[in-house]
């Protein structure tokens, strides 16, 4: 009795890891199809897309349409490639980063260590930052940006990225140094610091796990942007908006392999941010969350 | 006017007065200890020395210089946090000298400081470590580090051993009393626990309310606490309170009570003035040791009264022998010695040793005699 009960407890655990599995390798393969698809097709001549299977490895593999999307590509009217675009992006989204994820340590630090009245005010402001659509800002922003001279400029795109990051970036520092002992900052104070070297000495050494949350948060944001970098972005065009004039160019054939080339091109860099601290990254939330 | 200064000094949060009129003034190289129940505002009161707190009225000076709104960093103290605040991205070597290098000390100077104070306490073989990777007494014993490589005019301790386990506890403060022994700093010292109050200080100021209930040397504070709450905090298990009467016999003062039988007796008092309060109610306060068996009494007292009464409960405690009856209505601990024979539900002989006794005023709760 107590044997068959055991027995059948079993089965259907095991019947249970079955489905698991084959939901999971399911959500995994929805995932990764598209993206086997683009860079199948990335590969292959343009004949073997249009006249074959999308599913199907290249018959003749060739780089060709990856260097086209670099460098030969029509984009708008010139034929330059992503490479200058690429370029624009990465000087946006560098300052973009650091400066928003500094001021947001900045600002989680004195709205934790240094509290004074009104704080917790103008931290839901700042929250509130973060549920503002983008859409609604549009206009007031090109408005000071061509106020203050920096409309259709990298400085622009960084500043209104800056502006619109900060609050997530106070949030995120503000709740991860919420749970940083009060008495080492006064322990610190005693010992002869002041408010800047107290951040940076004693802080800042122990921000890693939050700061690679808002470095990847940030990063990914600015980088696949495309609202702010068409409407502020001039003749620097940032790479999502060169892709999209890749791949909308209305001249000549659709060019579908340089298309794939370009989007893989296009989130490169997120991709490898995600390779390379994606486990910090929910580390660094839990962290948050479980102290805070 | 004292090496440390405290003068009517009072602390406010919004419209709430935490600290009221605090006179305190501390010699160098004292110990002084503030103790008191939770929220009684000893913190407050050290944070206040330590001027991470503003001082809302009074004045605080240090060495005949007033303090009130000088920088922590500039007042040459230095403080031991309860969770030690050792900064946990540096080392052992660098939290302790992070100070001095705050201060501008050339780094051949502040190595040497290190390496006196690592001797002093013993930590030498862990200057490379992290904190993280420290037990708690070591960590504690990293934090008297730090404050001690300053060679500050005050130390300041808020409750630093109450996160070590008990027997560490007694070891920790056997130590923090012999480095004070050997440096001679002046301390103030925060604890909830009567017991290191009592051992470490050459000073108490027994807190409740936000008011100094008291302040004097250990002794003073066990034999003639000032009022009801200093009798009844200090001393564990604490002071006996029981309702009495005195009344005049053969022309001296008796403390009259009833016993656990509802019959009443007389206990004389040793204190000529309890004649002035003949016929009116009192409340005699009886320490547990001074409650015994008969040989276990104190020979040296010149009055100890004996008294029969029913033992309730017997608590065997090792060394002593707790023993628990009803005096006045109350339920009564005499501490006894561990071999004597007291049986539960028995009448037993108390010895009462009234040159001992304490009493207060009822109304009051002051302290009438001695
Ligand atoms: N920032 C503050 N705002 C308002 N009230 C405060 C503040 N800090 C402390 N208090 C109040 O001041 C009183 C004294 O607090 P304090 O921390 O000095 O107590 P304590 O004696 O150290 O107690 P414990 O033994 O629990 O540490 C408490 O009643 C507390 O509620
Ligand atoms: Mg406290």
């Amino acid at each position: 009795m107590a044997a068959a009960t055991q027995d059948t407890a079993v089965s259907s655990g095991k019947i249970t890891r079955v489905f698991i599995y084959l939901v999971l390798l399911l959500s995994a393969l929805f995932y990764l199809l598209p993206f086997f698809v683009m860079v199948v097709n990335s590969l292959k001549p343009l004949d073997e897309i249009t006249g074959g299977n999308m599913m199907a490895l290249p018959q003749t593999w060739t780089i060709e349409p990856w260097l086209k999307a670099w460098s030969t590509a029509q984009i708008g009217v010139e034929a330059t490639g992503l490479k200058p675009y690429f370029l624009n992006s990465i000087l946006m989204v560098v300052p973009a980063v650091v400066i928003s994820t500094g001021l947001g340590a900045l600002n989680g630090y004195v709205l934790t260590k240094w509290r004074f009245r009104g704080d917790t005010i103008l931290f839901g402001l700042l929250l509130f930052s973060c549920f503002i659509p983008f859409q609604i800002v549009l206009i007031p922003m090109a408005t000071i940006l061509g106020k203050i001279g920096l409309a259709g400029s990298i400085p622009g795109l960084v500043l209104v990225h800056v502006v619109y990051g900060v609050g997530f970036t106070t949030l995120y520092y503000r709740n991860y140094y919420a749970s940083f002992p009060n008495e080492l900052v006064r322990a610190a104070m005693i010992d002869g610091a002041g408010f800047f070297r107290i951040f940076w000495r004693i802080m800042l050494p122990v921000s890693g796990p939050i700061t690679v949350v808002s470095v990847i948060w940030q990063f990914t944001n600015v980088w696949n942007d495309f609202l702010f970098g068409a409407s502020f972005g001039g003749q620097t065009q940032p790479m999502t908006v060169a892709l999209n004039n890749l791949v909308q160019s209305s001249t000549g054939v659709k060019e579908y392999n340089v298309h794939f080339a370009g989007a893989i091109l296009a989130a490169l860099p997120t991709l490898l941010v995600y390779i390379v601290a994606g486990r910090y990254f929910v580390r660094g939330l839990m962290a948050g969350s479980v102290k805070g | 006017m004292g090496f440390l200064d405290i003068s009517n000094v009072t602390k406010s949060y919004g419209n709430i007065e935490v600290l009221h009129h605090v006179d305190i003034a501390v010699d160098e190289g004292e110990f002084l200890v503030l103790v008191g129940p939770s929220g009684c505002g000893k913190s407050t009161l050290l944070n206040m020395i330590a001027g991470l707190e503003d001082i809302t009225s009074g004045g605080i000076s240090i060495k005949g210089r007033v303090m009130n709104g000088v920088h922590p960093s500039k007042r040459n103290i230095a403080m031991v946090f309860q969770s030690y605040a050792l900064y946990p991205n540096m080392t052992v070597g660098q939290n302790m000298t992070f100070g001095l290098e705050m201060h501008g000390v050339a780094k051949p100077e502040r190595d040497k400081a290190l390496a006196d104070v690592a001797k002093l306490l013993q930590i030498e073989q862990l200057l490379d470590r992290k904190p993280g990777q420290l037990s708690g007494g070591q960590r504690q014993r990293v934090a008297m580090g730090r404050a001690l490589v300053r060679e500050p005019d005050v130390f300041l301790f808020d409750e630093p051993l109450s996160n070590l386990d008990a027997k560490l506890r007694v070891d920790m403060r056997t130590e923090i009393k012999k480095l004070h022994e050997k440096l001679k700093t002046t301390i103030v010292y925060v604890t909830h626990d009567q017991i290191e109050a009592m051992t470490l200080s050459t000073r108490i100021a027994v807190m409740n309310d936000g008011y100094v209930q008291q302040l004097g040397t250990p002794k003073e504070i066990y034999d003639t606490p000032s009022n009801l709450f200093v009798a009844t905090f200090m001393g564990s298990p604490a002071m006996n309170i029981l309702p009495a009467k005195v009344s005049m016999i053969e022309g001296v003062p008796h403390a009259e009570i009833t016993n656990g039988a509802g019959q009443t007796a007389s206990l004389r008092f040793s204190q000529a003035n309890m004649a002035d309060w003949a016929g009116k109610e009192v409340l005699l306060g009886i320490r547990p040791e001074a409650l015994t068996d008969p040989e276990g009494a104190d020979r040296k007292s010149r009055n100890i009264v004996t008294l029969q009464n029913a033992v309730d409960v017997i608590e065997p405690a090792g060394a002593d022998t707790f023993v628990t009856t009803t005096l006045g209505d109350v339920a009564v601990i005499a501490r006894m010695r561990a071999d004597s024979d007291v049986a539960s539900g028995q009448m037993f002989d108390f010895a009462v040793n009234m040159e001992k006794a304490v009493v207060f005023n009822p109304k009051t709760e002051k302290r009438i005699a001695p």
